[in-house]
């Protein structure tokens, strides 16, 4: 050995500390706003509660006691269902066209599997600035516009091609003898990808179901163009705490605080999935 | 992609089950855009000026009829052939906002891969408290943009009030984030970099975590240093889906508006602004649908250009891609 151990040790973790501060301040940042009032900003700076400074819940209360409670109820809800609908609609459609692309040969006119593939990952490439007045006008005149099922619609759609990507190459990670055997058994082509091939491909699943949820969750483009009273998001929520009066940046700093609680939940329960499952397909 | 194709037979029917409802959906929601965008560019169609009857009563497809009857009409009475483009040729902001997308994809993503690759290759290593690490360093990329664009780019970057310049002051140095185009830009994209640096990282440990251990196994025993191994092995067997997270990340910075929206709103003027930010403003914000929309044509094939030519270049060595 030419190095010193230690010497490498402590550079190690002086690196992961300082990017730990880097990853973790702003996040402090914003939950320390929403212990403050407009005087507790302006003045300042204030870092450590009960410390420099005196929280108040004035960001809370908003949210939950007076004022924008109904609206933020409204909000948690809308992308609840907007995000969780749209992971879970993509992860369906999704594994079974990834499934398709992996073990079937296509011909549909001149597009094979490679074409088809293509078509879906070039939808990855779409600038949503680039088609959203075309669906401003579809939603409105379809009756899409401001249903959550638009959104929720539209959100599939957008996290379509990640999910068929890392779940076609899921699919090409396993031997297919399983699948093989399970046809001599008797079963249909679908009784083979739903009882042999799906549930041993559950880290892709994992990792793209998560990773669809995460956009729905945080989108803010489309759910500005496309809702309006009823269909909002969190998103939309954290920007319209701008009025005449100024930015409310403690109800801000609550939104964003409870918007990332849900997902900090999910980072510490499935972080070694999301990983797990890219491991298994994607990066292959 | 081809490992695995047709080695299961299946009937007509039980193919196009796997394949067809994903690709209806995204036809019926994609389709529309594509053919009314590229009529619409032609077109002087303004929120103002040019009205729709709006959304039919009752089931979408008796509704589909009266749309297209209705926008048919729109288009025909604002034809204007190729003005918007003749306008977009004389436009310095397009030009700025172009300049700024290819700023923001070919210098702020090579930043990201660096710093990333430098944080999988620390988490890859024996240490403890792994869990904590990878939990917290991919935390940034769960917070909206928006709510980024706010919390950080606003309220931490305040020129005013932000912890920053206020210890500056306090040291007697003025501080300020966004007052030139250059700093505008520099600060978006480091901003950017915190929200986009978690998912090149993990997909970069998810790489390192499919490697083979025998090989380094084998060449540490065969006294490989650690700076040798890293060249001669790890980086080489990292580049497929280092292109592809680099390719994934070029496509999405493309298509980068909401922390420029929060932050800067394309300013100072229309330094930092994007073509999507752009588009944006022009199409919904001043109502001018016409013109927002040739460009996002021109952006459109922009992107395809370059993202095809990357692909070209690179693409070989992407296996998993496409």
């Amino acid at each position: 050995m030419t190095r010193n151990p230690t010497w490498l040790q402590i550079t190690t973790y002086s690196l992961l500390a300082i990017w730990v501060v880097i990853a973790l301040f702003p996040l402090y940042w914003m939950v320390t706003l929403s212990f403050k009032n407009l005087r507790l900003i302006t003045t300042g700076p204030f870092f450590i509660p009960w410390v420099d400074f005196d929280p108040v819940t004035l960001g809370w209360s908003d949210l939950f006691e007076s004022g924008q409670r109904t609206r933020f109820v409204t909000a948690m809800r809308n992308s609840l269902i907007c995000s969780v609908g749209s992971g879970l609609l993509a992860l369906v459609l999704g594994s079974m066209a990834g499934y398709g692309l992996s073990r079937f040969s296509y011909r549909f006119g001149i597009w094979r599997n490679r074409d088809i593939s293509f078509f879906f990952l070039s939808q990855l490439i779409l600038p949503p600035a680039a088609v959203i007045l075309p669906l401003y006008i579809l939603f409105v005149e379809s009756g899409l516009y401001d249903t959550l099922l638009g959104m929720t619609l539209l959100y599939t759609v957008v996290g379509l091609p990640i999910v068929i990507w890392i779940m076609r190459d899921q699919f090409n990670s396993l031997p297919i003898e399983l699948e093989q055997a399970a046809l001599v058994d008797g079963h249909s082509a679908i009784g083979a990808f739903l009882r042999v091939a799906a549930p041993i491909s559950a880290p892709g699943m994992v990792a793209s179901f998560i990773l669809v949820v995460i956009f729905s969750w945080n989108e803010y483009l489309f759910s500005a163009v496309l809702t309006s009273q009823s269909a909002y998001t969190l998103p939309l929520l954290v920007a319209t705490q701008v009025s005449s009066q100024g930015v409310k940046f403690w109800t801000m700093a609550a939104i964003g605080t409870a918007a990332v609680a849900p997902l900090l939940v999910i980072a510490i329960m499935l972080e070694r999935h999301i990983v797990r499952g890219l491991t298994a397909g994607a990066v292959k | 992609m081809d490992n695995g194709t047709g080695l299961l037979p299946a009937t007509r029917w039980q193919k196009a089950l796997f394949v067809l409802p994903a690709f209806l959906l995204t036809f019926a929601i994609v389709i529309f855009p594509t053919v009314f965008g590229i009529l619409v560019s032609f077109t002087g169609w303004t929120r103002t000026g040019t009205t729709l009857d709006g959304a039919s009563s009752g089931f979408l497809l008796f509704g589909l009829f009266d749309m297209v009857g209705d926008i048919a009409g729109a288009i025909r009475s604002t034809w204007n052939g190729f003005d918007n483009f003749r306008e977009m040729a004389g436009d310095s902001a397009f030009r700025t906002a172009v300049k700024n997308n290819l700023i923001f994809a070919f210098i702020g993503v090579p930043f990201q891969y660096v710093v990333a690759l430098g944080l999988a290759l620390l988490l890859n290593q024996q240490i403890r408290a792994r869990k904590f690490y990878r939990v917290v360093f991919l935390l940034p990329f769960m917070i909206s943009p928006i709510a980024i664009g706010w919390m950080i780019g606003k309220a931490m970057f305040d020129a005013r009030f932000g912890p920053f310049a206020r210890i500056a002051r306090d040291l007697d140095i003025t501080l300020s984030f966004y007052d030139t185009g250059f700093k505008a830009v520099f600060w978006l994209i480091m901003i950017n970099a915190w929200y986009a640096i978690p998912f090149v990282m993990v997909m970069l440990l998810a790489g390192l975590q499919a490697m083979p251990v025998e090989v380094f196994e084998a060449a540490r025993i065969d006294g490989a240093g650690r700076w040798r191994s890293f060249w001669d092995m790890t980086f080489p067997l990292l580049l497929p889906v280092s292109l592809t997270a680099v390719v994934l990340r070029i496509v999405f910075e493309f298509k980068l508006i909401d922390i420029i929206y929060v932050v800067t709103g394309g300013g100072p003027g229309d330094a930092s602004q994007t073509l999507s930010l752009y588009i944006y403003k022009e199409g919904y914000l001043s109502g001018d649908i016409g013109y927002a929309t040739a460009m996002a044509e021109v952006f459109l094939i922009l992107v395809i250009v370059i993202i095809v030519v990357l692909l070209a270049t690179v693409g070989r060595k992407i296996r998993s891609l496409y």
